[in-house]
């Protein structure tokens, strides 16, 4: 057996920041008070918040050994199917904490602001390019957002036609953020469900559209890892109805290259910088979600557009038709400056970062589908879906199995989720995983597959080598805490 | 490529083991008619070297310190950031690491933001804060939302001295969905005009700034009176949270929900993103609460830890049914703002928020005296309206041209305010700058 990444490392304690420090001390270097006190409307002044003092070092040593405890890409493999948890570059965090980035007001003058202006432009350009579609707003900050901007675009663009629609097709497949984000619209959403190949097929979507349908939205490739090979023939049933076609994009790191999203019917995309464009997930966020359309649906972006006039750029609001604004600015444009840097640095070998990532989950699809059961036994793209239903009759369970993982130094792939296989495990290794991560992988779910049949309770109480075990989630919920005892306190009146 | 690991050797031997011969060949369930045709037509690759040039070039096309004295805030402020904070956000066990769904491996993110909850919700006056919303325009339409779930009724009401664009979002954000948006006017001492209120029924909810857009602090004491005898909630918005270190928190003068803009606290102004929105609420309400929680719990063998926790609020679980379709947050900012706060601590934040006061009081003072106008007679933080004579167009070019950015032109974002500009001083500005200013004002006016 191979030593694997997973070990006793040294953990050490930490108490809550509110256990810490002594009134007196600080962490920070006061500016200098270069002017005299004024005096204060004492009827409206507070006495502040009680936050602990702490000089410097306890605020770095609480950070440093809390960020032991965590486990990033930086630290090992991470496939968490459909979240495309690959490597980021570091050479991007340098040029977005420029200080002529990361100082910059969005409310400059304009002449004073070209720069980054230029940048998003240009970002934009490229968007263009590398999904086929025709027009791009960089404004929603997250997929989630852009989701909803997609949606308000539905919205708008049956307004203008002088129709109110009120329902939306959603795959069974889809995210929870896609049903969600149509709600936010007032539009009820609709399921269809995949065919015996894990993709919608052209006579369910037809069975389902009407004239009182806003449109599908489809994620391409789905959460099963395949291309939803009939999209050319279910885009035209929706648009015969008058429909709109969405493609939630949080997996176009499978096609990049490869498919040309404005031929195949697509009308609006979103894509998520924070997984396609490699910037960092930050353990949440802030991630960018840009709105991609075709050129119909130009008129409905969300203002401010960027607009170039003879070789300067400014920012344009003149578009009645917009859904509005989304952000208080323009989104995040530090995000932008990361997968702006990722774009130019990968140039046309952005096709080649699809080619590896198909091959790696095919790699791991073909060397792990005799232990583990495949759902689809098929050829996959970025990732592929595995169950638990071999183990089941052993009562071991996904959530076994991967919290066993945990010891062997890999992060778990997604787990239950989609919702139509039970007890899915989908991994999605990403194009920057090496091949001998790869078979190490491998290794550690085979050692975990025989562990399963010979001393099950090994997995049942994984993890084994981390700081806390497995965490009461069910009292969590049913006795909420949320704020550190004893220091919130405020009487309900 | 340097991102790319494999080599020829690794993808023919893995090829074989699918049983592919070509990395094309990969991709034969995509029908040929949705293939790309032809190659990406983009620029590159290029060198980290090369990089670094394109980069710089782009950088230096924007106005900022050293060169320039910004005076702008109006949700976006210039404020120290300690080394420290950018330094402990270099621990990449934090930024290159998903949501927390695996608490045993995401111990760090979790307390951090645990903590972050706890600041906000002691900042604020609150008794709960979520795990952060995508800035503080997003969180204002989220509380609102949130508002009418609580409430079941569909009509609003808030400040026209919300910052605009906070207040274009919450248009975006309401309006395809059927709400009913009355604004509020405001009265010529700089704060919301409350007294509309009393005729109007079936509200959800009253959301006031404060400070406010023009630097003003509101009564939220008497907007928290009003909306609850209407049986609405107050919303307590604000885009400076350093105000809290001097002001009376929003939750001590009986807000229901208070949300807006943590960007102050450790966060670089990046042309506006990524910034964080800060949401916090009454207990009773943190069912209806959007976003993420992280709640404190114990592991098999007693040992205290963090989980997410509430998820059944969330889009994951309840898809259409949730109480926001918000998945990917602001975390790192968040953790970020907590190690700012962290370091500044109780006796930092009041002496710091206390010395933007001041500062801003200087420069208001000295403008009066220079003959100048303060047209807004309400107290203020470090944000405050000056009026300018005649042919402050002219004037403000001038001092561009200067690299003086001399505050915020209001007059395209209320009537009435032409020649008035919104400045701003934090500590970053020292009573040299403001007396250039000064100085370099009265010159063009000749006063």
């Amino acid at each position: 057996m191979k030593e694997f990444a997973g070990s006793i490392g040294l953990v050490l304690n930490e108490p809550l920041l509110f256990d810490k420090g002594k009134r007196g001390r600080v962490g920070i270097s006061m500016p200098r008070r270069d002017v005299d006190y004024f005096p204060v409307d004492e009827e409206l002044t507070g006495t502040g918040p009680d936050f602990p003092d702490l000089a410097e070092i306890e605020v770095v040593r609480h950070y440093t050994r809390l960020s032991t405890w965590n486990f990033g890409v930086d630290t090992g493999m991470y496939p968490l199917g459909s979240c495309t948890m690959k490597y980021n570059p570091k050479t991007n965090e340098k040029q977005a904490a420029l200080p002529g980035f990361a100082g910059a007001h969005p409310l400059l003058p304009e002449e004073l602001s070209q720069g980054v202006l230029k940048m998003m432009f240009e970002l934009e350009r490229l968007l263009v390019e590398i999904t086929g579609m025709e027009a791009v707003s960089l404004q929603p900050a997250a997929g989630a957002q852009g989701e909803l901007a997609g949606m308000l675009v539905f919205h708008a663009f049956h307004k203008s036609r002088g129709r109110r629609r009120s329902k939306i097709i959603v795959p069974d497949t889809a995210h929870g953020t896609n049903p969600a984000s149509a709600a936010l619209c007032g539009f009820t959403p609709v399921k269809v469900g995949s065919n015996d190949r894990g993709v919608l097929s052209v006579e369910g979507v037809a069975a389902a559209m009407d004239d009182d349908t806003a449109g599908i939205m489809v994620t391409n490739p789905n959460t099963l890892g395949f291309f939803e090979e009939n999209i050319r023939g279910i885009a035209e049933i929706v648009h015969a109805r008058g429909g709109l076609v969405y493609a939630d994009g949080a997996n176009m790191n499978a096609v990049l290259g490869i498919v040309s999203m404005g031929d195949i019917g697509i009308d609006v995309l979103h894509l998520n910088l924070h997984k396609t464009f490699s910037t960092p997930h930050g353990g949440g966020g802030p991630g960018a979600g840009p709105l991609c359309v075709r050129k119909h649906l130009e008129p409905f972006l969300p203002i401010p557009r960027i607009v170039e006039d003879k070789g300067s750029f400014r920012l344009a609001s003149d578009f009645p038709l917009s859904i509005g604004k989304l952000h208080a600015f323009y989104g995040n444009v530090g995000i932008m400056i990361r997968a702006y840097s990722y774009i130019l640095s990968l140039g046309p070998e952005l096709k080649r970062v699809s080619q590896l990532a198909v091959l790696n989950a095919n790699y791991l699809k073909e060397k792990l589908k005799d232990i583990l059961h495949l759902a689809y036994d098929r050829p996959c793209m970025h990732e592929c879906v595995f169950s638990d239903k071999l183990q089941a009759p052993l009562k071991i369970s996904t959530l076994d199995l991967v919290k066993r993982l945990i010891d062997y130094g890999f992060h778990p792939p997604t787990i239950y989720f989609p919702l139509v296989v039970t007890g899915a495990l989908m991994i999605e290794p990403t194009e920057t995983e090496c091949k001998e991560e790869l078979d190490l992988f491998v290794e550690a779910l085979r050692e975990i597959v025989k562990e399963a049949a010979e001393s099950p309770e090994l997995l049942h109480n994984a993890p084994w080598r981390t700081k806390v075990r497995r965490l009461d989630e069910t009292n969590a919920a049913r006795n909420p805490r949320l704020t550190c005892a004893g220091v919130v306190e405020r009487s309900e009146e | 490529m340097r991102y790319l690991p494999h080599t020829a050797d690794d993808v023919a031997e893995m090829l074989q083991v699918i049983g592919a011969s070509s990395l094309d060949e990969l991709f034969s369930s995509i029908p040929q008619d949705c293939r790309t045709k032809g190659d990406l037509k983009l620029p590159g690759p290029v060198t980290e070297w090369e990089l670094n040039d394109m980069m710089a070039d782009l950088a230096q096309a924007m106005a900022v310190v050293p060169d320039y004295k910004v005076f702008l805030g109006a949700g976006s402020y210039q404020h120290y950031i300690p080394a420290t904070v950018s330094y402990l956000l270099g621990r990449s066990e934090f930024s290159t690491s998903y949501t927390p769904y695996q608490p045993e491996i995401s111990q760090g993110t979790l307390q951090a933001i645990f903590e972050y909850q706890t600041f906000v919700a002691l900042l604020l006056g609150m008794d709960v804060a979520n795990a952060s919303l995508y800035d503080g325009a997003s969180a204002l339409a989220e509380a609102l939302l949130m508002a009418a779930r609580v409430n079941g009724l569909k009509k609003v009401a808030f400040s026209s001295l919300i910052h605009p664009h906070y207040r274009l979002v919450v248009r975006t954000y309401l309006e395809p969905a059927g709400f009913e948006i009355i604004e509020l006017p405001y009265t010529s001492e700089g704060i919301t005009d409350l007294t509309g209120l009393k005729g109007i029924e079936g509200l959800a909810a009253v959301a006031v700034q404060s400070p406010n857009f023009i630097g003003c602090i509101e009564n939220l004491g008497a907007a928290a009176g009003l909306a609850h005898d209407a049986k609405s909630l107050l919303i307590a918005s604000f885009t400076e949270p350093l105000a809290f270190g001097l002001y009376r928190s929003p939750g001590a003068l009986g807000a229901d929900i208070c949300c807006g803009e943590g960007q102050s606290f450790g966060i670089p102004q990046s042309y506006g993103g990524p910034g964080l929105g800060m949401f916090a609420c009454l207990k009773r309400y943190v069912r209806s609460m959007p976003g993420r929680l992280v709640g404190r719990t114990e592991d098999r063998d007693g040992k205290p830890g963090f989980v997410l926790t509430l998820a059944t609020r969330e889009q994951h679980i309840r898809r259409e049914k949730a109480t926001s379709n918000i998945c990917t947050n602001s975390g790192l900012c968040a953790v970020t703002s907590a190690m700012y706060m962290a370091s500044l601590g109780g006796s930092g934040l009041r002496e710091l928020a206390r010395l933007n006061y001041d500062k801003s009081e200087y420069l208001k003072n000295e403008l009066r005296k220079a003959g100048f106008g303060i047209p807004f007679s309400a107290p203020t933080f470090n944000e405050f309206v000056v009026e300018l004579p005649v042919g402050s167009e002219a004037v403000y070019q001038r001092l561009l041209d200067r690299k003086l950015v001399a505050g915020l032109p209001l007059s395209s974002f209320y009537s009435g305010m032409a020649n008035r500009y919104l400045l701003c001083i934090t500590e970053t500005k020292t009573k040299k700058d403001m007396d250039e200013l000064v100085s370099q004002l009265r010159a063009c006016y000749d006063i």
